[in-house]
């Protein structure tokens, strides 16, 4: 009970009305980068940065945990209503969500997403507050051959967004997993697919395509479209913005399993946020009783990714407050936040500063807290920007993504990238091929090709490491029979109809 | 007003270096410059992100500089960045990089048309030496059985480390060397920043790990990793860990960082920005800056640095081709 009586007085810190404003303005902050496409957490939290110099430090990480939590709110509302995710954790969102918004229930996404986002955003708070020590202790039993394994496992998940074609669905992820490649390979420093160009040394820029392929690309197929098509299309919204009791019933489950998807993935050190949102959403789908409305529409589809994503960035905090081991590009400017306080996140923190970690951690709940109150009625509105006129709606858009994405790096080679990358955007959608596995097959290809040579270089060049490791084997296990299981009892159904 | 005041300083800093650079020139009231552009070749956040802006902490504290505007071009060990700064700040005498020797690296594993020949030294700051951990869970406990195994079969002895080729990389090829060994044979796995290192190190899933003390440093304090040697001349000041040299392996190593110039500024722009640097480095808040830090000063400006980093593009250059990677 250690725990319980540190959170309490952690709470009574960031409940003073001068800690408690810096964390309402990190949510405000934070749900606005959300909503912009093109500017991430990371980005924002290295921005204030310098104000380590000046500020105290509890103010400082009670209003960068805002801002992390309420980036990871705010992303859902642009990729539900408009089709365009500004980062990759709310890809899968945007496939779902999108959907319903076209089919008037923009309101109810929105609302399942950010209620979601509150229940595993809490859920993932207490993991992170109770279980963390053996949260990562298990997390670091993950070797590059479980890494790779998971890939696989992944995969196969990717199977549930490959569309109605699974051959384009399979070109897409096809392309996805080669842009992957571009870059200095990490094994050998040497590099590959850069043309010359300098800023491809470090690989394609992962926001630059998101924001490319759907922001982008969904401006200039509207475009090309013309207005007449489109009025039919999206105006159809109903000014309805809560969820009805059916809406419940299918959203709790989704909200859970969402949660338990993410946190443990989000502490893995390689984890990330993406990968738990596809494994959400392949759950969902398997699961649900309205497998045909997947692909239309589905509140589970919206529902379980959004939920991984929240709790899988509550994960994300346990290595880093635990081990001092920063796991993603926020948490390594968490990290540099630390430092610049002369503090070294680790096992040592907790007992060294503890009043800071529990304050942070108190702030986490108090954030969710405020982020459902500020989220809730702010549904509302959301849903009224697709009032606005849509030329003038998405040439903000492109305008802001082009701000954003050359804000970042002051390139034009970015730029010219960012609109490849809407051109082929919009020819995917002309052509009717799915974007989500090409940004699936991006974000899987270069971590399943570098945890496989790993592997290797660790077991001596022996593939067998991948089924001799227990873990590693399990998940492979799993993984042949999601492929293998579903035609099996389909051959079985037949053969038994056929016998009769 | 405001532009009148700026000219009036610019007069004042001006005159400053006309009586010949005397720190006394310089009234309390007046910085030595209005604004430095400082360009940092790596995202916001890391070593070299820290770098810049304790030089800024500690530049405008003492009153050296007005204004500092920083630009941030990440990526590749610095070889994104390098190119932009080059072309865009030739011949401007307010602008500094930080930069260090992993850029020395970079550049020759992506046979980069621009490298660290291409800027103007202005000084070397701090380093950072190297260490060697096992992790406290493994069978390999002490320096004499990594030795033993190392000699006995590079291959089977993983060590983690930064990307390939970087400074982690290169130690660990000049130990199997002075080992007896190929270095072509080392099980290097790279990993993309200390995080998901550190994790595979504590986590067992390598025989050993190599990077800078201070990435290892918290899981050494908290036990879960052993430190066997740290690749300095010396010992880290606090902390008892042998040298390679101590231990009988002809190896050192450190990774330093440093500020340079854009190319082709003159000599008196150059005399100016190394008396900033000198000066921000007598400071009390860089004292504090590499107390608070535990960055080890070795500050050298002007052509002793330069000779310096002729020597470790020299020596770079060899170990990577030990290593099969230039």
């Amino acid at each position: 009970m250690d725990a319980f009586d540190a959170l309490m007085q952690g709470f009574a810190t960031a409940l003073q009305p001068s800690v408690l404003i810096y964390g309402f303005l990190g949510c405000l902050v934070g749900t606005m980068v959300g909503v912009l496409p093109g500017i991430g957490p990371a980005l924002t939290i290295a921005l204030l940065l310098p104000l380590t110099f000046k500020a105290p430090a509890v103010g400082m990480f009670v209003l960068f945990a805002g801002i992390y939590y309420g980036a990871m709110y705010g992303g859902s509302t642009t990729s539900i209503l408009l089709n365009t995710p500004g980062e990759s954790a709310t890809v899968m969102t945007a496939v779902e969500g999108n959907q319903m918004a076209r089919r008037g229930r923009g309101g109810a996404a929105l609302a399942t997403a950010a209620i979601g986002s509150f229940i595993a955003g809490t859920i993932g708070t207490v993991a992170l507050t109770f279980f963390s020590p053996w949260v990562v202790e298990a997390a670091l039993k993950f070797g590059p051959a479980e890494y790779f394994s998971l890939m696989v496992l992944a995969l196969v998940a990717v199977t549930a967004v490959l569309g109605s074609s699974v051959l384009r669905g399979l070109i897409s992820l096809c392309a996805g997993l080669l842009f992957g490649l571009a870059g200095i390979d990490l094994q050998t420093g040497q590099p590959r697919f850069t043309f010359g160009q300098a800023e491809m040394l470090d690989g394609i820029e992962m926001t630059i395509a998101v924001v490319g392929l759907f922001a982008v690309g969904e401006a200039m197929f509207l475009a090309w479209q013309g207005r007449e098509t489109r009025r039919h299309e999206l105006h159809r919204l109903s000014g309805k913005v809560s969820l009805t009791k059916d809406d419940w019933k299918r959203s709790w489950k989704p909200w859970l399993r969402g949660a338990f998807i993410g946190f443990p993935i989000g502490s893995m050190p390689a984890g990330g946020a993406e990968l738990p949102t596809l494994l959400s959403y392949y759950t969902e789908k398997r699961l649900s009783k309205h497998k045909e409305e997947f692909g239309k529409g589905a509140i589970e589809g919206v529902a379980g990714p959004e939920a991984a994503n929240n709790a899988a960035a509550a994960g994300v905090l346990m290595p880093l407050l635990t081990l001092g081991i920063p796991t993603s590009a926020t948490a390594a400017v968490i990290l540099t936040a630390f430092e610049s306080y002369g503090l070294r996140p680790g096992p040592t923190l907790f007992t060294e500063q503890g009043g800071l970690v529990w304050t942070l951690i108190a702030s986490l709940y108090i954030g969710n807290v405020i982020l459902l109150i500020l989220n809730l009625p702010l549904v509302g509105l959301w849903v009224r920007l697709l009032r606005i006129p849509a030329p003038w709606l998405y040439a903000g858009i492109i305008v802001i993504s082009a701000a954003g994405v050359y804000g970042a790096s002051k390139s034009a080679f970015d730029l010219l990238l960012l609109f490849g990358f809407g051109l082929l955007g919009f020819a995917f959608r002309r052509f009717d091929f799915p974007v989500a596995p090409l940004i699936i097959g991006l974000i899987l290809g270069p971590m399943a090709e570098q945890s496989l040579r790993q592997a290797l270089t660790i077991s001596m060049g022996n593939y067998s490491t991948f089924v001799t490791r227990p873990l590693s084997a399990a998940i492979l296990c799993i993984a042949v029979a999601l492929l293998v299981l579903p035609a099996l009892l389909r051959w079985r159904d037949r053969r038994r109809r056929l016998i009769k | 007003m405001q532009k009148h005041r700026r000219s009036f300083v610019k007069a004042a800093a001006a005159s400053g270096l006309l009586a010949g650079l005397s720190p006394r020139a310089f009234a309390q009231g007046a910085p030595m410059f209005d604004t430095i552009n400082m360009f940092v070749p790596a995202a916001a956040g890391g070593g070299w992100d820290g770098t810049a802006r304790a030089i800024e902490a500690a530049a405008k504290g003492a009153g050296l500089v007005g204004t500092f505007q920083f630009e941030n071009v990440g990526g590749a060990g610095g070889m994104v960045g390098l190119p932009r700064f080059v072309n865009q700040r030739k011949g401007q005498g307010n602008a500094l990089m930080v930069g260090g020797s992993v850029m020395v690296g970079a550049a020759i594993t992506n046979k980069s048309p621009v490298t660290m020949r291409d800027v103007t030294p202005i000084a070397r700051l701090t380093e950072e030496a190297g260490v060697i951990v096992v992790p406290t869970s493994g069978k390999v406990q002490s320096w004499q059985d990594l030795a033993a195994a190392i000699k006995s079969n590079p291959k089977a002895v993983s060590v983690a480390g930064g990307s390939a080729g970087g400074t982690d990389h290169q130690l660990l090829g000049l130990i199997i060397k002075a080992l007896g060994g190929n270095p072509k044979d080392a099980a290097y796995v790279a990993f993309a920043g200390g995080g998901p290192a550190n994790a595979a190190i504590i986590g067992g899933q390598v025989v050993a790990g190599i990077s800078g003390y201070s990435e290892f440093q918290e899981q050494i304090t908290a036990g879960r990793m052993k430190a066997l040697a740290v690749s300095g001349t010396k010992r880290i000041p606090g902390v008892n860990v042998p040298t390679l040299l101590e231990l009988g392996v002809n190896v050192t190593a450190a990774n330093w960082r440093g500020v340079f110039a854009a190319p082709g500024v003159n000599a008196d722009q150059r005399a100016k920005l190394e008396a900033l640097v000198t000066r921000m480095h007598a400071s009390a808040g860089w004292k504090d800056a590499l107390q608070k830090r535990k960055w080890t000063d070795v500050f050298l400006a002007g052509e002793g640095f330069a000779k310096e980093i002729a020597k470790s593009i020299a020596e770079t250059e060899a170990v990577l081709k030990d290593l099969g990677l230039a």
